[in-house]
């Protein structure tokens, strides 16, 4: 598959200006300090490895970051944290990350946990205009605190409230000119769901494609949720936990 | 002989049954997928959204976009397929996944499991645990008996913050096996390891739990 740039879609006639050259073109205007940015990615695994360096870059401070994890030791969201960009992580596990944690306990930033799942859910929610669902997950823990509970068909359920972004951030596998996106793999993870929890979403994708090169069918996040994007300047994938088979 | 940790792995993997869909944790768990009997076909997901998880890759199949929720490499299958985040949990929320098995800190003899947080340490966070616990249909629990201090794990009530209450269904330790038919119902000791007696598990266990014929 041809892999074009973007200046060929810009000669094109009517199409919709989502494509910007870079990363810093394609976040002008969207960074404030105090802002809360949704990120996709699981681990290191299908980050927006070039749009955080842009951000890192752009020196926006006191931010607000909902992502699962927090990235590593510089790479990832770890760059931000390293750089004291964040003000509060909201995040379901976060133990990879040295600097993360000397600043966590020296109180310089703020922590939410949220189980997994109702992480995911709460950013989908969000993305779909649900304010808040009921889930079985976290009744009776610290997660449960502060929360109304109530009971279904005789089950526990507490209330969790969906998540929306100031901004998202994603990284995607295949994307064209109308902003359709397709993941590769488990590097979809939560991408999709920041994606439409974003008021603005500017995606990074390994591969411009032309329209009509995606297959419908297969589109995982339409293009109505992608305001912005770029070609990937970084695809460096680092892997944290390299495991192989062991040898025969 | 206590178990070591293959072999309790492998004392897991007999629950298994063909056509399961199971997830597992992250330690021990993990390697009950080295344990699946023959004849029993089972399908693994990982709640970072894949199902249908494949052996750990050769170095020319490493592939950076396929990994377990442990964040180690893993490969496909012809069977796998890869989902959102959400989507995963809603597999595991919905109660579509028939057994996952987990590490844990803490046991209590009413099933509560604390694995996620020591107070005053570095908190990690709880992952996907607390959604497993609350939506997976069958939990087993793999442990050691008791703590690197020698205090029991298998205890009357966890001091440790919890997980989720009344979630266990079996608790698989270096020293015995402990079941119950239904979350309404004790737990019995159905299987001691080799050469480990009674008395010895009894010593080292504070939650109280019935005796059972051995199986």
């Amino acid at each position: 598959m041809a892999v074009i740039s973007s200046a060929d879609f810009r000669k094109g006639k009517r199409l919709p200006q989502r494509i910007f050259d870079s990363a810093s073109e394609a976040l002008a205007g969207l960074l404030h300090d105090g802002m809360t940015i949704a990120a996709g990615g699981f681990g290191l695994c299908g980050i927006p490895e070039t749009l955080i360096a842009a951000i890192r870059d752009s020196g926006v401070r006191q931010l607000t970051v909902i992502s699962n994890n927090a990235g590593v030791d510089g790479f990832g969201l770890g760059l931000l944290l390293a750089n004291g960009q964040v003000r509060q992580m909201i995040s379901s596990y976060v133990g990879e990350n040295k600097e993360f944690e000397r600043q966590y306990l020296s109180g310089e930033l703020e922590l939410e946990f949220n189980p997994q799942g109702t992480l995911a859910e709460r950013m989908r929610a969000g993305g779909a205009g649900i304010a808040g669902f009921y889930t079985r997950t976290g009744v009776g823990t610290l997660i449960a605190e502060g929360k109304e509970e109530r009971l279904f068909r005789g089950e526990r359920f507490i209330l969790e409230t969906g998540l929306t972004a100031d901004l998202a951030i994603v990284k995607a596998f295949r994307g064209d000119p109308y902003g359709n996106l397709v993941y590769r793999k488990t590097a979809r993870n939560f991408n999709p769901m920041a994606a439409s929890c974003g008021r603005v979403t500017v995606a990074e994708v390994e591969e411009m494609v032309p329209a009509g090169t995606i297959d419908p069918d297969h589109v995982h996040t339409p293009g109505i949720f992608v305001q912005r994007m770029i070609a990937a300047a970084s695809n460096e994938k680092r892997i944290e936990q390299r495991t192989l088979q062991a040898a025969a | 002989m206590a178990w070591t940790r293959d072999q309790m792995a492998a004392r897991a993997a007999r629950e298994l049954r063909d056509g399961f869909y199971v997830n597992l944790g992250i330690g021990i768990p993990t390697l009950v997928g080295n344990h699946v009997a023959p004849g029993i076909d089972v399908t693994l997901q990982s709640e970072n959204g894949m199902l249908g998880l494949g052996p750990f890759p050769t170095e020319a199949e490493v592939d950076p976009d396929i990994i377990n929720a442990g964040k180690q490499t893993i490969t496909e299958l012809d069977r796998t397929s890869y989902v959102s985040s959400a989507d995963s949990f809603g597999m595991i929320r919905g109660g579509h996944i028939d057994l996952s098995i987990l590490g844990a800190m803490q046991v209590s003899d009413a099933g509560d499991l604390a694995n996620w947080m020591v107070p005053g340490k570095m908190v990690k966070g709880p992952g996907g645990a607390m959604d497993l616990v609350a939506g997976v249909k069958q939990i087993i629990v793999v442990m050691e008996h008791v703590a690197k201090d020698g205090a029991p794990k298998f205890r009357r009530a966890c001091e440790l913050p919890l997980t989720g209450q009344n979630v266990v269904d079996m608790l698989i330790t270096d020293l015995a096996v402990f079941a119950r038919p239904d979350r309404a119902s004790p737990f019995a000791l159905i299987e001691l390891a080799p050469g480990v007696s009674e008395n010895e598990v009894r010593a080292k266990t504070e939650a109280v739990y019935r005796m059972k014929a051995a199986r």
